[in-house]
């Protein structure tokens, strides 16, 4: 098949076939990721701009990894080093950043819409790496790859997702993307974490966490943002780690061979105990090598790159 | 100076009137409604096939002069009321300074009378400095040409400084006039909240924040006797409550705004700035209760909330951009449409626009009785024309209806008898 999306902004606006196509793609990456020399032509010649308005460890260094062994010429930008501190507007800072011709530009914002705005104004790919709370395509991607890896096919399994629905926009990209893969998926966390209107996104909304996890075959815990506690949303994090955590009780309730998945970064005894982060279950650190597989696979695309040599 | 506005379909609901008539203006004045005037040597205005009407009359509009003149100026908002139909407007105190004391309200007259295209009745300041703390000389203000007050979009927080605004205006016979929302539970909500909220991602506006202090400012103005003015209501619940609230005799009224009857919180998708709006678009649930609210005569007038902002102030991230569209230059056709899906009469809808806001304000104006000032518009009923930025008088050019092909405009627009505004 042909991909014909100039612009990675959401997957909502990917249909199944395309987002198995990317997960297809991604496993030759991955298996370059693994060799000795880790390194292809692909997009010699090539400029990617990983333009980050929020601090990011994990997807920055996952996407600027993926370019360089694609041979893209890679360049980080933060905003806290970049014009923005001076009042810049986005559309300003864009044009100029598209002004030195960049074939693609991946971007994490804070603001919902950040991206599409840029896709907009911009002839350059524009690649979403996290806008507020509205989508992170490439890691409801990694995590689907990883899910695929682990249980040889999404069709058909239930996921359940736990922590800060409202805020989180790997929820919304992973419900997306495991819906129209045919799996169910469970969203859980106290009432102040779940957005209203969400099971219309095609997911089962629950309060209680053992219920969502009851027969799972994914778990997959979200941080909770320790900068929440005290806010109106949760009385403290000791509160929120006795009811909505993980325990090896509750992960009882899901199907023997479940997997646990993280997006991270892990709070510790927050809401996944070390004795799970670190136990037989976890995939967490498959799904940060599955990132840039994933990421490699969406530059590739993104950029148009000929067809992959070797 | 004779003018004879010959021909028309004249709509005066005041006067229960919609016939074919002529009118007959002398020094800007109507001196005589009849058929088949002979007016000998007056200047004659063919309007044939079109509809007359009391000039319309826009009760809230944010002129943003004095302060925000990139923006839009005195001259400019008055040019796109009478490009919209508009002879009289209500500019809010939003300004900088703030309209809380006379002279600037008279800054505001004196230009107005001497450049502007519309009549201009200044609605000030509750509270000094929009600041909720002290009153504005209400007294004053009004014996100046104010006609209301309100604190506008820094609704008044703390009750009992609200329950002495109704008191001591309703000592002079003035509404209060009130931006309904309880801030707190805004929070920093960019939209609606619900499903596309959610979808969006984008923090949600939820209904209650306007409805809880809705139910507020009705009780204390259940308390007080005084006249309090709901602007822009937006919900099912604010319209309910203002529904029981005038079946038990309180003393209120209400206008909602062409942008609340004709979208919905679906508007926003494509984080379309020129949807962002407080308050904000809503359900079509609540749109829904708009239209029966319009029907069943709990709403009093609709007014626009014009407001414009500069290109720069909306082509931002959605949760940056400014709140609020242009309204006064799409203000007839959107209302014209509420009567072509049959949700209005179209008597029904040009009371909205005049005498409901006129007596509302207590101004002369919104009727074309014998001896009244003759504002007067003439309207198209069925021109077609499409929304551009080029065609738009206003200084800003945020209308959501950009590209839109709409239905009805002003053909004319007579300020006292003197023509402000001819389309071709």
């Amino acid at each position: 098949m042909t991909f014909n999306h100039k612009h990675i902004i959401g997957i909502k606006d990917l249909t199944a076939e395309e987002l198995t196509f990317i997960l297809d793609t991604s496993i030759s990456f991955k298996e370059i990721n693994r060799r000795d020399i880790k390194k292809v032509p692909t997009l010699r010649g090539k400029t990617i701009i990983n333009l980050f308005f929020e601090a990011s460890t994990r997807t920055r260094t996952s996407f600027e990894i993926a370019g360089k062994r694609l041979s893209a010429d890679t360049i980080n930008i933060s905003a806290s080093g970049s014009s923005v501190v001076k009042g810049e507007t986005l559309e300003d800072t864009a044009k100029n950043i598209q002004a030195m011709n960049p074939d693609a530009i991946v971007m994490r914002h804070h603001a919902s819409g950040a991206s599409d705005y840029l896709a907009k104004r911009l002839d350059c790919a524009v690649i979403n790496a996290g806008d507020g709370m509205h989508e992170h395509p490439s890691q409801a991607l990694l995590d689907a790859f990883t899910i695929r890896e682990h249980k040889g096919k999404i069709e058909g399994l239930t996921v359940a997702i736990i922590g800060d629905i409202t805020h989180s926009r790997v929820v919304r990209s992973n419900i997306y993307c495991l819906t129209k893969l045919g799996a169910k998926v469970r969203v859980a966390g106290p009432g102040t974490m779940l957005p209203p209107g969400i099971d219309k996104l095609g997911c089962e909304a629950y309060t209680n966490i053992d219920d969502a996890i009851k027969g799972s075959d994914v778990v997959m815990m979200l941080r909770i943002q320790r900068e929440r506690q005290g806010a109106p949303l949760i009385p403290s994090v000791r509160e929120y780690s006795r009811f909505f955590g993980l325990t090896h009780q509750r992960l009882k309730l899901a199907k023997e061979n479940v997997i646990v998945m993280h997006p991270g970064p892990i709070n510790r005894g927050v809401e996944l105990p070390t004795s799970i982060a670190d136990g037989p279950q976890n995939v967490i650190l498959d799904q940060v090598e599955n990132g840039v597989a994933v990421r490699m696979a969406l530059l590739y695309l993104a950029c148009g790159g000929e067809k992959l040599q070797d | 100076m004779k003018v004879l506005v010959k021909s028309g379909r004249v709509v005066d609901p005041a006067n229960n009137l919609d016939e074919k008539l002529d009118i007959l203006i002398i020094d800007g004045k109507i001196v005589e409604l009849a058929p088949n005037i002979d007016a000998g040597d007056a200047e004659v205005i063919n309007a044939a096939g079109n509809i007359v009407t009391p000039g319309l009359i826009d009760m809230h509009v944010h002129l943003r002069e004095p302060g925000q003149e990139y923006k839009e100026d005195i001259i400019s908002g008055t040019k796109a009321a009478a490009a919209g139909g508009v002879t009289s407007v209500c500019c809010m105190p939003n300004t900088k300074p703030v309209i809380d004391n006379l002279p600037i309200a008279q800054f505001i007259m004196n230009k107005a009378k001497f450049e502007g295209s519309a009549n201009v009745f200044p609605v000030a300041a509750i509270s000094q400095g929009q600041k909720g703390e002290i009153l504005s000389e209400m007294g004053e203000l009004l014996e100046g040409g104010c006609v209301g007050f309100s604190d506008d979009g820094l609704p008044v927080k703390n009750g009992e400084m609200m329950r002495r605004a109704l008191e001591y205006a309703s000592t002079f016979g003035a509404p209060v006039m009130v931006h309904a929302e309880e801030m707190s539970l805004v929070a920093d909500g960019s939209m609606n909240e619900g499903y596309v909220a959610t979808e969006l991602g984008l923090k949600g506006i939820p209904n209650v924040a306007e409805d809880c202090m809705t139910a507020r400012d009705i009780m204390i103005a259940e308390l007080t006797g005084g006249h309090l003015h709901i602007c822009h209501v937006s919900t099912k619940g604010s319209l309910d409550l203002i529904r029981q609230a005038k079946a038990r005799g309180v003393n209120v009224t209400c206008e909602v705004t062409p942008h609340h009857f004709s979208l919905t919180e679906e508007a926003v998708r494509g984080y379309n700035t020129n949807a962002k709006m407080n308050p904000p678009l809503r359900s079509q649930e609540d749109l829904e209760a708009v239209h029966a609210a319009l029907a069943d005569g709990t709403v009093d007038a609709i007014a626009t909330d014009h407001a414009p902002h500069h290109i720069d102030d909306k082509n931002v991230e959605f949760e940056l951009a400014a709140n609020g569209i242009v309204g006064l230059e799409t203000l007839l056709p959107l209302t014209l449409k509420l009567v072509a899906d049959k949700v209005i009469s179209l008597s029904k809808a040009i009371s909205l626009l005049t005498y409901r806001p006129s007596e509302i304000l207590r101004i002369d104006r919104g009727t074309l009785s014998v001896g009244a000032i003759a504002d007067i518009t003439i309207i198209n009923p069925n021109k077609e024309w499409e929304v551009t930025e080029e065609s738009l008088h206003s200084k800003s050019k945020n209308s959501y209806f950009i590209g839109y092909t709409l239905k009805g405009c002003a053909l004319k627009t007579l300020l006292a008898g003197e023509v402000v505004f001819s389309r071709e």
